[in-house]
């Protein structure tokens, strides 16, 4: 589906004619990511990311199917086999270090991606498909990643896949056998390496699948924009292509000089140094933290250190699970029909304070457990989950939106007239 | 439906973490968490201003060598290499005649097998070999160090904070000092235990290694270099940081090159999209 006044396919070309009749596949590109889809005039840079990511992808795909020809996924040699190809594999070091870093850059992008669907409102209807599928594939690239960070069986590697395999034993009763099948062992080992290799090989395959349904469901409503207002008509759009393919040609290549900068010059900043050091089940080290993606649920988890019915560790399972389990259930949550935060004061206040409670809950996540900072994470959770459960709820309810913009054309014209949508659209009503 | 249930569970997590940091509290104030000696007296790296260090850091070659040369004459008594060849020495400046004197020179033999025999024995070292272990195995070497073992060195400037500086600080001349008496004043508990000994910039200040840089002149190095104990440790940490990651000057040239292409890059897609939005508001 798209906007009556779409671009339709017309190939010229008799080959590009006689393929559109055999398998249409420009076709689909054409009203993809071509000038076939109807895009709003007024999206900002926020709105790259979408494309940031899936390039992400693309690098994580191509740089780890060339180190999966060189790794190999047994605990006596997976640790020197990543050395020899930082050593003696041709340009190994640069395929490794664009790997582990390109895990942290395609984190980055896809948490401000997530980011700006909560600011502007983009998981409300009609996009509720589009921002499930999201979730999905923010699941998929949490295992994955988690994956990959246990094939170089450094010590971090072993002491996280014991800590984070060490969740399914919380389960009352089954945990253990649970834990125990999963890890084919009672504690990480070959068998668990190898099936960790295996899936990690497949996940990122799944996810471009999943990655597919995510971009097919939003060309049904097609995409949101800043003032969170539905297009009204043709003069509120512009074709996809030349015009967003230009503008996330700019920010490709800012994500790429920042990519570049990491990989080049501080290629270890982002990771533990004790992932230098051999796995050694007899050793554990004085500190065991998780790649920083993971660190604001990792603060979750250990907030949870009292019991109350449950067991503590069992409480901080379930938090960390439901912390992203939860976000299924937002389009719903809020029931706010205005989407843009830039139109619902209170929403917007909130959501600021979220964004930075989950950077405090990353600060704790990776800091040293002492009595403050355990304190400091339990706030932070706390808020995480009223926010989303508590606050939420009763906002979208509660809260006078400021006026809308009559159009985003209305509200393109009036930015470049001086005068703020606000006040246009007040005077307007 | 979905809110009353969303709002009932907001309120059970946030419950369980009131009564949580209830806890917590109460705990801080009742058992104050007690002071350490590491926390107090382990000190940070001093910097060793290597060459290698920055955006264009580069290995200085002759300093490096020196550095190798503390490594085999020091080091290598009880520490192993075992990621690193000889023939990796080419790449600090070593030719290929060197690498193969220094190879079959090198004290320490390559496990073989007698070819007609069958029986284990020892082969002299050629390039190709990584460098060996002065230990047969884990217990030979914990055996013969007070049941410490020694760490493999080919990572230890990445496999820790700041690691070059740790290095440098670790086996520099202000490293291995005797306990203060604050310490012991302070924490009766904290004393070295015998076979230990005091060390700073050592995680948790007690340190099986003996201080392996003990005299000016120790080493005698081939350019001549006053073998200083603050150069000494100095090169060591310059080596183990080429051991560690030998692709440091090819990696900052691509990244410079990188750089500079993805610039101009930006430029010229900055102008494209300036030019294919002229005449759209937006």
């Amino acid at each position: 589906m798209s906007f009556p006044w779409a671009k339709h396919y017309e190939p010229k070309q008799p080959l590009m004619r006689w393929l559109d009749e055999k398998l249409p596949l420009p076709r689909l590109v054409y009203n993809a990511v071509g000038a076939g889809y109807p895009v709003p005039r007024n999206l900002n840079y926020f709105w790259n990311f979408g494309v940031l990511a899936g390039a992400a992808l693309g690098i994580q795909i191509i740089t780890g199917i060339v180190l999966a020809m060189h790794y190999a996924a047994n605990a006596g040699v997976a640790f020197g086999s990543v050395e020899s190809i930082m050593r003696d594999v041709n340009a190994g070091w640069f395929l490794r270090y664009a790997h582990a870093n390109g895990a942290s850059m395609f984190l980055l992008v896809v948490y401000i991606h997530i980011s700006r669907g909560l600011y502007y409102g983009s998981y409300k209807a009609p996009r509720e498909m589009v921002w499930l599928l999201g979730v999905v594939i923010f699941l998929l690239m949490m295992a994955t990643a988690f994956m990959g960070y246990v094939l170089p069986w450094g010590q971090m590697s072993f002491w996280g896949a014991q800590v984070i395999t060490g969740f399914f034993s919380a389960i009352p009763l089954v945990g253990e056998t649970i834990r125990v099948w999963l890890l084919g062992g009672y504690a990480p080992d070959n068998a668990a390496l190898n099936r960790f290799f295996s899936l990690h090989y497949l996940l990122p395959f799944v996810t471009a699948g999943v990655i597919i349904l995510h971009i097919w469901a939003l060309h049904i409503p097609g995409s949101n924009n800043p003032t969170g207002v539905d297009v009204k008509g043709e003069q509120d759009t512009v074709p996809f292509h030349p015009y967003y393919t230009a503008k996330d040609a700019v920010g490709l290549g800012v994500f790429f000089l920042v990519f570049a900068l990491l990989l080049f010059f501080s290629p270890n900043l982002l990771g533990h140094p004790d992932n230098y050091i051999e796995a050694n089940p007899l050793s554990t080290p004085a500190h065991i933290v998780p790649e920083w993606y993971f660190l604001p649920f990792y603060a979750i988890l250990k907030s949870f250190t009292a019991d109350f019915i449950l067991p503590a560790k069992l409480w901080g399972v379930l938090a960390m699970f439901g912390s992203i389990l939860l976000l299924f259930f937002l389009p719903w949550l809020d029931s706010s029909p205005v989407r843009s935060a830039n139109f619902r004061p209170k929403y917007r206040t909130f959501l600021i304070v979220l964004l930075v409670d989950v950077l405090v809950l990353g600060y704790v996540g990776g800091a040293e457990a002492n009595a403050r900072n355990v304190m400091l994470g339990q706030l932070a959770t706390a808020y995480y989950f009223a926010h989303f459960l508590i606050i939420l709820p009763w906002v979208s309810r509660s809260e006078r939106p400021r006026p809308l913009p009559g159009s985003i054309t209305e509200a393109v014209l009036t930015k470049h007239g001086g005068t703020s949508p606000a006040k246009t659209a007040l005077a307007s009503n | 439906m979905v809110r009353a249930i969303s709002t009932l569970i907001g309120f059970a997590f946030v419950g369980v973490l009131a009564i949580a940091l209830f806890f917590t509290a109460k705990d801080a104030i009742q058992n104050p968490a007690p002071e350490t000696a590491e926390h107090e007296f382990h000190l940070h790296p001093k910097d060793a201003r290597l060459q290698s260090a920055g955006y264009f850091g580069t290995f200085d070659r002759q300093q490096v060598q020196r550095g190798f040369q503390v490594y085999k004459e020091v080091c290598a008594a009880c520490h192993s290499l075992k990621y690193v060849s000889f023939r990796d020495l080419e790449e600090i400046g070593y030719s290929e005649a060197e690498v193969k004197a220094i190879a079959t020179q090198w004290v320490i033999e390559q496990p073989s097998v007698n070819p007609e025999t069958g029986e284990a024995a020892t082969r002299k070292n050629v390039p190709s070999d990584r460098f060996p272990s002065p230990f047969a195995n884990e217990v030979a070497a914990r055996a013969a160090n007070n049941n410490a073992l020694p760490p493999d060195l080919s990572l230890m400037t990445k496999a820790r904070h700041d690691g070059s500086n740790y290095v440098y600080s670790l086996v520099g001349p202000d490293a291995y000092r005797p306990q203060p008496a604050e310490l012991l004043k302070k924490f009766p508990d904290a004393k070295t235990p015998n076979g230990l000994h005091y060390n700073p910039y050592f995680a948790n200040l007690n340190i099986a290694m003996p201080p392996p840089l003990t005299a000016d002149g120790q080493v005698t190095y081939a350019d001549g270099t006053k073998a200083t104990r603050e150069q000494m440790a100095r090169d060591v940490s310059a080596f183990l940081t080429w051991t560690a990651e030998p692709k440091l000057e090819k990696r900052h040239a691509a990244g410079f090159a990188s750089v500079i292409f993805i610039a101009i890059f930006c430029f010229l897609a900055w102008g494209a999209y300036q030019n294919v939005w002229r005449d759209v508001k937006h």
